[in-house]
């Protein structure tokens, strides 16, 4: 647009904003639910800088601003992936196979809090807590009852596993060689995203530099063996959910990210024998265009410093692949039917801001696990914006927008700017060592309760228009017969499977923990005699320690 | 209450722990309650861990109980954080590192807030110190606030001090030198991994050179806390310092001095105390107060005149 | 004289990490003037009640998230009694269906049950009321 265009617009701009000032403005202030202010209204003049092949691009190319692939959704839609495990692994088993019937195309598997942390179930830590938040699963033979009769070469499963990641992953691909899988035939994704634990999600086991080393263990080892395999899911979704603001979720995402690309480069890997195969994982919040411009940051961010800073030259190692999940956190427990309201322009702003798979919140989610009907409801909703709404048929649909154009660059410039102050700490592990990101968080989680509380922030049926009405609504009840037939079942696995076997496995698990060997082959080979995860777990804390948290707040 | 300090001779942690709660909170009974407990203390060896916040103060004191209870000493742990001079609360999350020897009945931690107290210890610390001796601690470890600076409290309670130090570039020396040097009794250079830990040794000792000598020079020792490297080196240290202070006699010229200035301050406080109540029963300060607002009579002779009224020797 | 300041406890029982509703609260509360002590993250029932003990707190705050409170929380109240501590105050925050709430109160396991949307006053101004009637009475 030329000089003089501008200058008019600058100008008419200028007798517009005249007009406004002498109009009533409502209460609520403009902010996103990040608490940035937007403004009433944008213009050329916001985007006069764009470079519409340098910034933006075509949808497949560089730097991937409007979608990782060329057709987006034309081609294929987004996978339609709900989290989901509660109770043993039959109960978990018998949910897979509903919502495969129902027409969801990936598993996700949600595993219970010991899992994750790295117990046994029958651990005196895991009192109470046995397949309440997920599945619980001890040792292979869990792995294979989760996923007896679903063809692991057919279906993708994501793991949302961080900790004992390389242990479950190793429990999944041992029993893909028992389905008679090849392991270059499985596909799927494990979380695996360490930093992230210490800074938001809080379920570490290792110190991060034993830590590190699993994670790039799990790298090369995918690299040669696993190909279809995302190694690691690097997450925003959980800085999120502990508070962040968006820019936040996004910078301090892209920084893990960078973190773990520089540690598979200083573990001798190179660049594009990895990368390829990272994916990310982000909230999708509230604020409907905010979220938008967040994807499309994200993917740009990612594009420019993978090429220019890392030198990667394969395509797919540019590419920034993500899954979504909608706000947990944006949930309320007062009037629940209104979460599917909620859920739904959250998945909309997933949608259009190009992800690759999706799960919904279930409307119940903020009160217990979901029930069958809930989850339906959440899958029915990504399968009417998928098939009625007409969203999919056009890519990037919002770009150009000045609004969206200008929002995603100031984005990427508040993420730029949290770059900087993280290199001046020393890198990521540096920052969360001396809590710098942590406090960030909690801050910007502190200054938004006070906004609610105020009633700053308006909260739908929590702080206005809320109806003391008592909730009417049935909740997924979990047999608490679970815990005791979950440590029947295991006292049994203990007693039949070969005890020096075991033993001798994890002696020589420990002696390459010591030393720099590749530890997945050892774990491959604990998991595939039956030691359970907590064993497993154990002898690893003897050699790397455990992670003691900061007192920060 | 003599039912508390029986209580507490007996080993009840929840007669510790109320006995910390009445001393901190000024309760009507402290001063007979210190008393009480008087004869039962005197045996605790106190030890400081001061630095700056985030040297690892905590998980240096976390991995030195580990040391500690080796040696098969009883322990209590003070952790002092600020509170907010606005709203007067505090996040105490000192122990937040050393849960894993919540369970450890012979290790006993409080968590402290400095209530308006500014020179890096809680009000009641050594009070609350008094009531951990009494429990029959052998060692009292104090982790101070760690401002950096001003933490002259911790000499004057400590029997030893440590000061924790990171190697953070550059400046980090040089501009918490002035209160550290003086009050130091070990150096302990924690995170001891990161860059720059070897110069911030050298400079420290470098500074050590320029003060007068002394029997003790304070070592400079490192550490890793988090992978509990060094520690071993640190509590030999302590103990070394402890036989230093024994032997040579300094434990008790510093206790003495110690018990001069609580004397001294015990007295002033009585004194104040006795002056003030009298001053609320029987003078009319009001209206001195209005004749020297008036500027009918001086502050100076009027302090004076007050004074000549007080019966310092009458009960109560 | 006596300058006595609300003590409370507030502590992460079981192993889910989910410390945002947590970490405000604890800000919160000390910033209506009350000494926080926190424990941080998975503590087993024995470490809370024994925290309690030795901080002599008035009132102890759990944050349960991973839908163990039925299992948590009565053990840890079991632990305060046995400490001699049945009076102190004990509040249960998280994810706590209506009837678990019920069961929770009326078994005498939580003196008071606050779940997400509860705003930040609420809690204050229940332990302050708590307060001033145990002091009044």
């Amino acid at each position: 647009m030329d000089q003089e265009k501008l200058e008019r617009i600058k100008a008419l701009k200028e007798l517009w904003a005249k007009e406004v000032e002498e109009l009533k403005t409502r209460e609520e202030l403009p902010v996103t639910v990040s608490g940035k202010p937007v403004q009433a209204l944008y213009t050329p003049l916001d985007t006069a800088d764009l470079d519409y092949e340098e910034d933006l691009g075509f949808p497949g190319s560089y730097p991937y601003t409007r979608g990782v692939q060329p057709n987006m959704y034309r081609g294929r839609l987004w996978t339609m992936r709900q989290f989901s495990g509660f109770g043993d692994a039959y109960d978990s088993n018998r949910r897979y196979r509903y919502l495969l019937e129902q027409g969801q195309t990936g598993l996700s598997v949600a595993f219970d809090m010991p899992t994750l942390m790295g117990y046994d179930s029958d651990s005196d830590r895991s009192l109470g807590e046995v397949g309440r938040c997920g599945v619980a699963v001890d040792s292979l033979e869990d792995m294979e009852i989760l996923f007896d009769q679903i063809p692991l070469d057919r279906v993708t499963t994501s793991m949302t596993i961080n900790g004992p990641a390389a242990i479950l992953w190793c429990m999944y691909l041992a029993n893909a060689e028992k389905q008679g899988v090849g392991l270059d035939q499985v596909g799927g994704t494990i979380q695996n995203d360490i930093l992230k634990e210490y800074t938001a999600q809080k379920s570490w086991i290792f110190p991060p530099e034993p830590s590190m080393r699993l994670i790039t263990d799990i790298f090369a080892f995918a690299s040669d063996h696993v190909p279809r395999w995302n190694t690691i899911s690097i997450s925003g979704y959980h800085i999120r959910e502990a508070g962040s603001t968006a820019a936040q979720e996004l910078a301090f995402t892209l920084a893990d990210g960078f973190a773990y690309v520089e540690a598979g480069i200083n573990a001798g890997l190179d660049v594009d024998r990895f990368a390829p195969r990272l994916s990310f994982f982000f909230n999708a919040h509230i604020d409907f265009f905010e979220e938008i411009c967040k994807y499309r940051a994200a993917r740009r961010i990612w594009a420019r410093r993978m090429k220019e800073k890392y030198g990667a030259k394969d395509p797919r190692s540019l590419m920034m692949r993500f899954h979504t999940q909608t706000a947990g956190c944006s949930l309320a427990a007062q009037e629940p039917e209104n979460n599917i309201i909620r859920t739904t322009t959250e998945a909309l702003s997933a949608v259009l801001g190009g992800t690759q798979s999706l799960h919904t919140n279930s409307m119940d989610e903020v009160l217990a696990l979901p029930t069958e009907k809930a989850v339906k409801i959440a899958l029915r909703t990504q399968q009417v914006l998928a098939y009625e709404s007409g969203v999919a048929n056009t890519i990037d649909p919002l770009a150009g927008s000045y609004f969206i154009e200008a929002l995603t660059g100031q984005m990427e410039a508040e993420a730029e700017e949290y770059f900087r102050r993280i290199d001046d700490l020393g890198g990521v592990l540096s920052a969360i060592d001396q809590g710098f990101i942590q406090q960030e968080i909690a801050d910007a989680a502190y200054e938004y309760q006070q906004a609610v509380d105020r009633n700053e922030r308006v909260v739908v049926g929590v702080n206005r228009y809320n109806t003391a009405e008592p909730m009417e609504i049935e909740l997924l009840k979990i047999d608490p017969q679970v815990e005791k037939k979950q440590l029947e079942r295991l006292k049994q696995l203990k007693e039949k499977r070969d005890g020096v076997k075991v033993a001798d496995c994890l002696a020589d698990l420990k002696k390459s923990a010591a030393a720099s060997d590749n530890l997945i082959p050892k774990i491959l080979e604990a998991v595939r005699c039956y030691a359970t995860e907590g064993e497993i777990a154990s002898a690893l804390k003897e050699v790397f320690g455990e992670y003691k948290e900061k007192p920060l707040f | 209450m003599q039912q508390l300090v029986e209580d507490l001779m007996s080993g009840s942690r929840r007669a510790a722990a109320r006995l910390i709660s009445l001393v901190e909170n000024d309760a009507p009974l402290k001063r007979e309650l210190l008393k009480e407990i008087f004869p039962h203390t005197g045996k605790a060896y106190v030890i400081g861990v001061t630095g700056a916040p985030g040297s690892g103060k905590s998980s240096l004191v976390d991995c030195l109980l580990q040391q500690m209870r080796a040696d098969d000493l009883k322990i209590g742990v003070i952790g002092v954080d600020p509170t907010s001079p606005f709203s007067g609360g505090a996040i105490l999350g000192d122990r937040i590192r050393m849960q894993e020897h919540a369970l450890d009945r012979d290790i006993f931690i409080r968590s402290m807030g400095t209530r308006g107290s500014l020179g890096g210890l809680a009000r009641a610390t050594r009070e609350a110190i008094q009531v951990l001796d009494a429990f029959g601690k052998d060692v009292v470890l104090i982790e101070t606030v760690g401002v950096g600076q001003s933490e002259v409290d911790i000499v004057r309670t400590a029997d030893s001090t440590m000061v924790v130090l990171t190697p953070a570039g550059g400046d980090s020396v040089q501009t918490i030198k002035a209160g550290i040097m003086e009050i130091a009794d070990i150096f302990v250079i924690n995170k001891a991994d990161l860059p720059g830990a070897e110069r911030t040794a050298t400079e420290i000792n470098m500074m050590l050179d320029m003060k007068e000598s002394d029997q003790w020079r304070p070592p400079v020792l490192s550490a890793v806390s988090v992978r509990s490297e060094g520690i071993g080196a640190v509590w030999d240290c302590l103990k070394d310092h402890r036989r230093f202070m024994e032997e040579s006699g300094r434990l008790m010229e510093i206790r003495r001095e110690r018990v001069r200035r609580e004397l001294t301050e015990q007295v002033e406080y009585l004194v104040k105390n006795r002056i003030w109540d009298q001053v609320k029963e029987q003078i009319e300060l009001e209206s001195l107060l209005e004749k020297i607002v008036l500027r009918r009579e001086d502050p100076y002779s009027a302090a004076y005149e007050l004074l000549e009224q007080i019966n310092f020797y009458s009960e109560g | 004289m006596s300058s006595r300041k609300i003590r409370v406890l507030v502590a992460k029982p079981g192993l889910d990490g989910h410390d945002r509703g947590v970490k405000v609260v604890a800000r919160g509360l000390r910033d209506a003037g009350m000494e926080v002590i926190y424990t941080g993250l998975h503590q087993t029932p024995q470490q809370v009640a024994e925290t309690a003990l030795q901080e002599d707190v008035d009132v102890v705050g759990l944050s349960i998230l991973s839908g163990a409170h039925m299992t948590l929380a009565p053990r840890i109240k079991e632990l305060l009694c046995e400490n001699g501590m049945e009076d102190v105050l004990l509040l249960v925050g998280g994810i706590i269906p209506e009837g678990d709430r019920e069961k929770l109160l009326s078994a005498g396991h939580a003196d008071q049950v606050f779940t997400p949307g509860d705003p930040l006053d609420k809690i204050t101004a229940y332990i302050f009321n708590q307060f001033q009637e145990s002091t009044s009475s």
